[in-house]
């Protein structure tokens, strides 16, 4: 296949993902940012999300005040945002309408249909009001479910299928490590916790930025503790979200990858590297090390890969 | 339209009596009610946007991507009228192919002075760099998109030779799925010759002229200036089709004379590229050193004979309007055939006889710059402000030569659904010509293009035409009722 389209496929892949995670954090801090402030809901709530979604830079060049109906604005809406949902979705696009060719008719209609409904809801040159807003946050979740459902169920199991697999897993694992590295100071191990937390709903918003709510209670069957939090997100395999289940996936894509080129190169290697560290490791060893420090070398080992797929296929 | 002539409607006839071609259309479109009709012009104009089929428009800075606007009646001919049609468009093509042939080799036709050396080698689209060289077969126009116009139902006309890198075929394919999906009911009582092997055709077309080297399994390409193009939705919607990988420039290279694409695998061969890129753009080796588009050392390869390119560069010195003019000359040189296809009556206006007689009725002509497209830089004289007459024949007395007219024709119509109801307008018909080392082909239809806005006659898509599907059907009511009772 040829580079350009598995870069083009690889990145559709990770600006949908991107897309997705922005809805569901925004969602989550506005529930979280709606609760009185004796229950966690601050300001600073909304200082959270511009740092996981690595927009808090962009954000204060652009000279606003951190207040919520801004933020949401920035990240949804804001074409001078580069990583805003409209921007997603338009670099998703644009990614898909080069490779057309390498999408099915149900991937490109999803990715499609969405645009359309933002342009529609742009042309009209007026900022979205809150019940619009919430709707196309609604749609974009919709179109990532659509358009993942579509590439799994239509797509030839080829290298076409394998790129866009990673970037999604790729982009999965970075948002998930991202949000643990705002949020790593309310995620404290068993000993640490003194008395009833007020930081139960901030445990709770971020299971909801990774839809992980219901999903927290199947795994563990008891009320919410920060260390099983972390846990999850980090460490349970049969967490769609988690790091771990992400790079079960990136490995077993690369390698399927590898057999068809007939070749293991140093992303292959790479990838089971930090593959293997994560099955080696508990929570407890995660903590002494600090959760800090742990998530941001992840990130760092994450981005290396991406490194090291786009040198070994010429992208 | 100039109220002296008789307007031809393709449905109705010169005398208001239905067509035979169109009479179970006619009886349908009587007892269909037009809320049907409203609604499926509507889904239409979904099903387009949601597959995406648009239309970049150069210049247009709101709208980069825009529908073509496409009517939902289909325009239809009869088999044998498509027969006819058929045979003029293979014998057109065949001679587009022995003058390019000539021209670049020993340049008879110009030594029996049937052509203007001059205006061979002065022509822009003439490739020096082609003369001498043989290429594959010596086919150069291996997809043609011959314009065709008619008056009357007795003949058709050929309005323009495309021969560089005729688009709109992908229109063709999607306006009839579409149709299937919107009307069942009509293919039903029709019985439409299907034109959905294009794509095969044209794979079959291209496999046929690979170099010999590629041992009868050639890797072919379609090379595409990119997504900002305006035909970028054909040229992905053709690749898809074809199965093979849609390249820009910068996805291939040379070595050695010989072209590779770059893959997740590596460097691989390409034996043959169908290039929807114009010549100047192919190689800034070659052509404009400006260009990001192309590749360096194509033309090497090519030369060499080590890739086939589809057209043939240079392909565009047969196709420009001067030229035009004298094609039926073409034809009797090179095939020996009188030509099936008329010629629009054209003036050239090099000719000192025919600029007097352009510059004194310009009210009355067409004047198209020899080698201007899309509908740019053409006069319609009935249609145009004093003022813009006054430009063109400043224009023309600064330039003669680069410039043709041509008597405004009463173009025929064909109806179209419009929110109040069915109105008549002006069609053409583009059919697309396949010539390969296997024969030549054609599939039986076209991309039929409207002029959406009344009286008028300008069908471009980028100054607003729309386009139709284009049925041939068999002529099934013949032996069934005496024509032309309905």
């Amino acid at each position: 296949m040829l580079s350009r389209t598995a870069d083009n496929l690889y990145w559709l892949a990770r600006y949908m993902e991107r897309a997705d995670f922005l809805a569901r954090a925004i969602q989550a801090s506005r529930r979280l940012a709606a609760l009185p402030k004796a229950y966690g809901g601050e300001e600073t709530e909304w200082e959270s999300v511009l740092l996981s979604s690595g927009a808090a830079l962009a954000f204060e060049t652009s000279g606003r005040p951190v207040d919520e109906a801004n933020v949401i604005e920035f990240l949804t809406f804001a074409p001078e945002n580069p990583g805003s949902i409209r921007n997603c979705l338009e670099q998703a696009r644009a990614n898909a309408r080069a490779v057309r060719t390498a999408l099915t008719i149900e991937m490109w209609e999803s990715i499609n249909d969405a645009y359309l409904e933002m342009r529609a809801l742009e042309s009209r040159g007026v900022v979205p009001c809150a019940q619009e807003l919430a709707r196309f946050l609604e749609v974009i979740k919709q179109t990532s479910l659509t358009y993942d459902g579509g590439a799994y169920r239509t797509m030839l199991r080829n290298d076409a299928y394998w790129f866009s697999r990673v970037g999604l897993f790729i982009e999965r694992a970075d948002n998930t490590a991202r949000l643990l590295d705002v949020k790593y100071h309310v995620l404290l191990p068993e000993k640490e916790i003194v008395g009833g937390s007020l930081d139960y709903f901030q445990w709770s918003a971020i299971l909801r930025a990774v839809s992980a709510h219901t999903a927290y209670h199947w795994v563990y069957r008891t009320s919410m503790k920060p260390w099983l939090v972390a846990d999850l997100l980090i460490l349970r395999p049969e967490m769609p979200r988690s790091l771990i289940s992400c790079y079960e996936s990136i490995v077993r894509n690369l390698d399927n990858l590898a057999r068809a080129h007939g070749r293991q190169g140093s992303s292959q290697r790479h990838a089971r590297g930090v593959y293997g560290k994560l099955e080696k490791l508990n929570m407890e060893s995660v903590f002494q090390g600090g959760l800090h420090e742990f998530v941001q070398s992840f990130i760092t080992e994450n981005n290396r890969l991406a490194a090291l797929i786009s040198e070994q296929y010429l992208f | 339209m100039d109220s002296r002539i008789t307007q031809f409607d393709e449905l109705a006839g010169a005398d208001g009596r239905t067509r035979a071609p169109y009479r179970k259309l006619s009886q349908w479109l009587a007892e269909t009610p037009p809320e049907l009709l409203a609604s499926r012009r509507e889904q239409a104009e979904l099903l387009f946007r949601r597959i995406g089929i648009t239309f970049a428009v150069y210049g247009a800075q709101e709208a980069t991507e825009r529908l073509i606007p496409f009517d939902i009646l289909p325009r239809i001919l009869a088999r044998s009228e498509w027969a006819t049609l058929e045979k003029g468009l293979i014998q057109r093509v065949a001679a587009l192919n022995a003058f390019l042939a000539d021209i670049y080799g020993a340049g008879e036709i110009l030594r029996a002075g049937i052509v203007p050396a001059d205006l061979v080698y002065r022509n822009p689209a003439y490739c020096p760099d082609m003369a001498g060289r043989r290429v594959p077969y010596d086919i150069y126009v291996h997809i043609a998109g011959v314009d065709i116009v008619r008056t009357d139902d007795q003949g058709f006309f050929v309005l323009e030779d495309n021969a560089r890198t005729p688009s709109g075929v992908s229109y063709m394919l999607e306006n009839r799925e579409v149709m299937m999906r919107l009307f069942p009911e009509l293919f039903a009582l029709h019985r439409v010759a299907p034109i959905e092997n294009y794509p095969d055709e044209l794979l079959a077309t291209l496999r046929s002229v690979a170099p010999p080297r590629a041992n009868g399994d050639p890797t072919i390409v379609l090379m595409t200036p990119g997504q900002y193009n305006s035909a970028f939705y054909e040229h992905s919607f053709l690749a898809d089709k074809l199965g093979v990988e849609l390249v820009e420039g910068r996805d291939l290279f040379v070595r050695d004379d010989v072209v590779y694409m770059r893959t997740t695998e590596g460097p691989r061969r390409v034996d043959v590229i169908y290039r929807r890129i114009d010549d100047d753009f192919l190689d800034p080796l070659c052509f404009r050193p400006d260009s990001a588009l192309g590749v360096a050392g194509l033309m090497g390869a090519y030369q060499a004979g080590n890739v086939t390119l589809a057209n043939a560069v240079g392909a565009g010195a047969a196709d420009d309007k001067a030229m035009y003019t004298y094609m039926p000359d073409i034809i009797r040189f090179y095939l020996g055939e009188a030509p099936l296809l008329q010629n629009v009556p054209t003036f050239r206006c090099r000719e000192a006889e025919a600029l007097t007689y352009v510059l004194d009725h310009l009210d009355e002509l067409v004047v198209k710059e020899v080698n201007g497209s899309g509908g740019y830089g053409m006069l319609v004289g009935p249609h145009a402000a004093k003022a813009q007459i006054e430009e063109f024949r400043a224009k023309l007395k600064a330039h003669p030569q680069n410039f043709i007219a041509q008597p405004t024709l009463a173009l025929s119509t064909c109806p179209i659904a419009m929110a109040n109801g069915v109105a008549p307008r002006h069609v053409d018909l583009r059919p697309f010509v396949l010539q390969g080392a296997n024969g030549a082909r054609v599939v039986p239809g076209g991309l039929t293009r409207v002029a959406m806005t009344e009286k008028s006659l300008v069908v471009n898509s980028s100054q607003g035409g729309g386009t139709k599907d284009t049925w041939v059907i068999d002529d099934a009511w013949v032996g069934e009722e005496p024509m032309g009772q309905a």
